[in-house]
């Protein structure tokens, strides 16, 4: 009996997860066939999804908040192009053009999703090719700013970035002296001393608060900021000092700290239901069976194979620590006040309307913080890849991260942040392994280029189709039992 | 008062503009010393050329499905017939058997081709937005994108004989663009082509009268192709198609298959898509493959809209008068933006900007009817 219901559960996750377990099959065949060394494979998925990563979780708030898969990130990648633009341009470098950057594509990303929110507002059910003609027509007025108004109407003059006649900005821009690696290279021991002041100051006005009886201090305030001090002054000792002047980690480290801080985490469960809260409920298997799981991941790095492909592969630490804020953000928010309402929006709009909720402004508000994310996922894009098409870098943007999120398991109302991890993961699998699998199957190249071109198509309109059949079963259902 | 305002509302506030900037760049090119005849000659041939393809647009419409993005499918077939005929046209040595008459020939068999294999994936295609109402726009898009890029996989794949399709050394895949020049480029639409290769008692089919070229026999095939279309609206099939566009209950309570009808409709339209890309490489002298149609459906679209159709109505009228203003911008533009600032690009982006622009109005208007 009990076996019969395992197999049923089986059966709805196979079934829920098709197009991940579908996909995930294709990539493993296109590995085995394109018999490219795993160092190079693992090398340029880790390299991708601290690319891509960002610009894919941008996508999930909209899906929340019922706008649907929101093509309309083009419109915060060209927000980010126009910033990289003039941070060049005036001739900033490093992590300074990067904040540069930060400071103007952010404004300019809640203006631009702000409209974008209004506009979606006028066409409520539509949003999705409108968002997707709007991708389009925004690329227009790109253009039409890149190629005319700079230099046509605003004056400027710097010959490495402008066509030789003074009008227009050149196909491509060369960051590698001035923002590439910006934000991949931000060594440890920076980050250390920017959140160790970071927290002085909040702790500190947190203090005046206090004093000021418009706050009361709590325990917690005292101990995070005990935490970081201790983390800070750490710091300091030559050893370590040493570890974290690094900016990239080799993987073999940054998968053994993950597992320990895995095991901790399950082991504190533990501590903490078990011993201090007496859950009788509790079930002690999940938890025991992480760990384990761990240490058998961690026993599997002694295999020669993997540790070599584990001691060859770097990961930039900075956008990685970011993409795991922004799942933080992601998950928190559903948890505000605002995120309960964008829920119910998304559920119904009627519902959220006689809840008293204003549906219009929350809508606005997910498309403004999706927009605003999607400019800084590209800013991490232009500065990993290190060289700015001015006319490309953002056309297909919106086109790819949709497709990989869809290929994680995601449909155009529900999407989650594994989903999202899980999708780029395989989407850009097969996005390395392709070219080469299409040679050695076909002994064309370009054949696997285009197969991976269809396939990132193919999976959007397979998820849109099967939406909208959804809807007018869901529609018919009501009438056919009326008649 | 009162009259002009209806006037206005009829001709509509974007189609005005575009109106109004098209007449503008004619004056402004005369003005500026072009040459009327070369001139005027382009804006007719662009306008033919795509014009049944923003006609293919009407069956779609008027069905119910709205504004068919998926129009790539019929471009797609008429791709393939025309890439078929060829080289069954080469392999059987067309050229050498019929002399003049193999241009024919191909263009017929391409045809042939072409409506056969569109009428097929039209119906299939019809029977998928059947179970998607109400998201026709948003899912033909895609599977729209999703037929080029599988298209692309299949000209690559082939292997054919005629040099003028294939790669020349590598004897696996097909050209990127393929000239038309030994088969049926031209012989609707060029003059020279006309003069050179068909018999004196074809010439009437493209001349000359002073500077202007004047592609008669293009004009008869787009003529005979809109009234195909006005008189299928005409028949009981087509009222009962546009009844079914129009309001669906009604015209299920009034023993009217609906959904029947969306597919005919579909699959009409993708038919049109096939002709309408074969008489454009005709007109163009070159089949462009690959990633070329990719964004042609938009440009039907825009173009349609221009016209003053709407996703729930269109007309004969609005197809001719969008054609002609949407190409007739692009056409005119080029010269005058050179002649102003060198920026050959700009006609490009003003055409990304207008046929987006438009479509995004259009879909705001019906969407925020709605409401």
């Amino acid at each position: 009996m009990k076996n019969n219901n395992f197999l049923k559960k089986l059966g709805t996750y196979l079934f829920e997860n098709k197009v991940m377990i579908a996909f995930a099959i294709v990539c493993i065949g296109a590995i085995i066939v394109s018999k490219s060394p795993m160092s190079f494979i693992v090398d340029g998925v880790i390299t991708r999804i601290g690319r891509n990563t960002f610009t894919v979780l941008a996508l999930i708030i909209p899906v929340v908040a019922g706008l649907g898969l929101n093509f309309g990130i083009v419109i915060g990648a060209i927000a980010a192009q126009i910033a990289v633009f003039w941070s060049v341009y005036w001739g900033f470098q490093g992590i300074q053009g990067m904040l540069i950057c930060l400071l103007m594509a952010t404004p300019l990303a809640i203006l631009f999703g702000f409209l974008v929110g209004k506009l979606f507002n006028k066409m409520k059910g539509a949003e999705m090719i409108a968002g997707l003609i709007l991708g389009f027509f925004a690329d227009g007025l790109y253009q039409l700013l890149f190629l005319v108004i700079i230099g046509g109407v605003i004056p400027v003059d710097n010959p490495t970035i402008i066509i030789s006649g003074g009008v227009g900005v050149k196909n491509t821009i060369d960051l590698t002296n001035n923002l590439k690696y910006a934000i991949d290279s931000v060594r440890m021991v920076d980050m250390i001393t920017i959140l160790f002041y970071a927290m002085l100051i909040i702790t500190a006005v947190k203090a005046v608060l206090h004093l000021l009886k418009k706050y009361t201090f709590k325990k917690p305030d005292a101990i995070n900021f005990g935490i970081i001090a201790v983390i800070f002054a750490l710091s300091y000792i030559p050893v370590i000092e040493r570890w974290l002047f690094a900016d990239r980690l080799v993987l073999l480290q940054v998968l053994t700290i993950a597992l320990i801080i895995i095991g901790l985490l399950q082991v504190y469960k533990i501590v903490k239901e078990k011993l201090i809260n007496k859950n009788a409920n509790f079930l002690l298997a999940k938890p025991i069976f992480t760990i384990i799981l761990c240490g058998v991941i961690y026993g599997l790095t002694y295999i020669p194979k993997v540790e070599d492909v584990l001691l060859t592969v770097k990961i930039p630490l900075l956008p990685f620590i970011l993409i795991a804020l922004l799942c933080l953000f992601n998950q928190k928010i559903l948890d505000t006040r605002f995120g309960q309402n964008m829920r119910t929006v998304g559920q119904s709009q009627s519902v959220a309307m006689a809840s008293g909720i204003n549906v219009d402004r929350t809508r606005v508000l997910a498309m403004i913080i999706s927009t605003v994310l999607a400019s800084w996922g590209q800013l991490i894009y232009l500065q990993n890849i290190g060289t700015f098409s001015t006319y490309g870098a953002h056309t297909q943007i919106a086109q790819f991260a949709i497709a990989a999120l869809l290929v994680g398991g995601a449909s155009v109302q529900k999407a989650t942040n594994r989903q999202a991890l899980i999708g780029v993961l395989l989407f850009h699998t097969l996005f390395i392994v392709a070219p080469q699998a299409g040679k050695n199957l076909f002994d064309n190249a370009q054949l696997g280029e285009y197969f991976r071109v269809f396939v990132s198509y193919g999976v959007i309109a397979l998820s849109l189709a099967m939406h909208a059949w959804k809807l007018v079963k869901k529609e018919m259902a009501p009438t056919s039992q009326d008649t | 008062m009162k009259k002009i305002k209806t006037i206005f509302d009829n001709i509509g506030l974007p189609r005005l503009i575009i109106g109004l900037f098209f007449v503008g760049l004619v004056i402004t090119s005369l003005v500026l010393g072009f040459d009327a005849g070369p001139l005027f000659s382009d804006v007719l041939r662009r306008w033919l050329m795509y014009g049944i393809l923003v006609l293919a647009m009407i069956p779609g419409v008027q069905s119910g499905i709205g504004l068919n993005f998926g129009i790539s499918l019929g471009i797609s077939a008429g791709l393939l017939g025309a890439v078929l005929s060829m080289e069954i046209s080469y392999l059987g040595n067309w050229a050498e058997k019929f002399g003049a008459g193999s241009a024919w020939l191909t263009l017929l068999l391409a045809l042939t081709i072409g409506i056969v294999l569109a009428g097929i994936v039209g119906t299939l295609y019809g029977l998928l937005l059947n179970r998607v109402k109400g998201s026709e726009m948003t899912v033909s898009t895609y599977v729209g994108f999703s037929v080029i890029a599988f298209m692309n996989i299949v000209w690559l794949s082939f292997t054919f004989k005629n040099g003028e399709l294939s790669w020349p050394l590598q004897g696996k895949g097909l050209r990127n663009t393929a000239s038309l020049a030994g088969s049926f480029g031209g012989i609707l639409s060029n003059p020279d082509v006309v003069k050179n290769t068909q018999p004196a008692w074809l010439h009437w089919l493209a001349f000359r009268v002073g500077g202007v070229t004047i592609p008669l026999g293009l004009i008869l095939v787009f003529a005979l192709c809109c009234f195909i279309v006005w008189l299928f609206f005409r028949s009981k099939l087509g009222i009962a198609m546009s009844a079914a566009g129009e309001n669906q209950l009604f015209t299920r309570s009034s023993g009217i298959n609906v959904d029947r009808k969306r597919i005919q409709g579909t699959a009409f339209s993708t038919i049109l898509g096939a002709v309408g890309i074969i008489m454009y490489a005709q007109t163009y002298g070159f089949l462009q493959l690959y990633n070329a149609p990719l964004m042609m459906g938009f440009a039907a679209v825009a173009s349609i809209l221009i016209g003053g159709a709407s996703v729930m109505r269109a007309k004969i009228s609005h197809v001719l008068i969008g054609a002609l203003l949407f190409q007739g911008i692009l056409v005119t533009a080029l010269p005058v933006v050179n002649e102003v600032i060198e920026i050959g690009t700009l006609p490009e982006v003003l055409r990304i900007i207008i046929s987006n622009g438009i479509i995004l109005y259009a879909l705001s208007k019906t969407k925020g009817g709605n409401q």
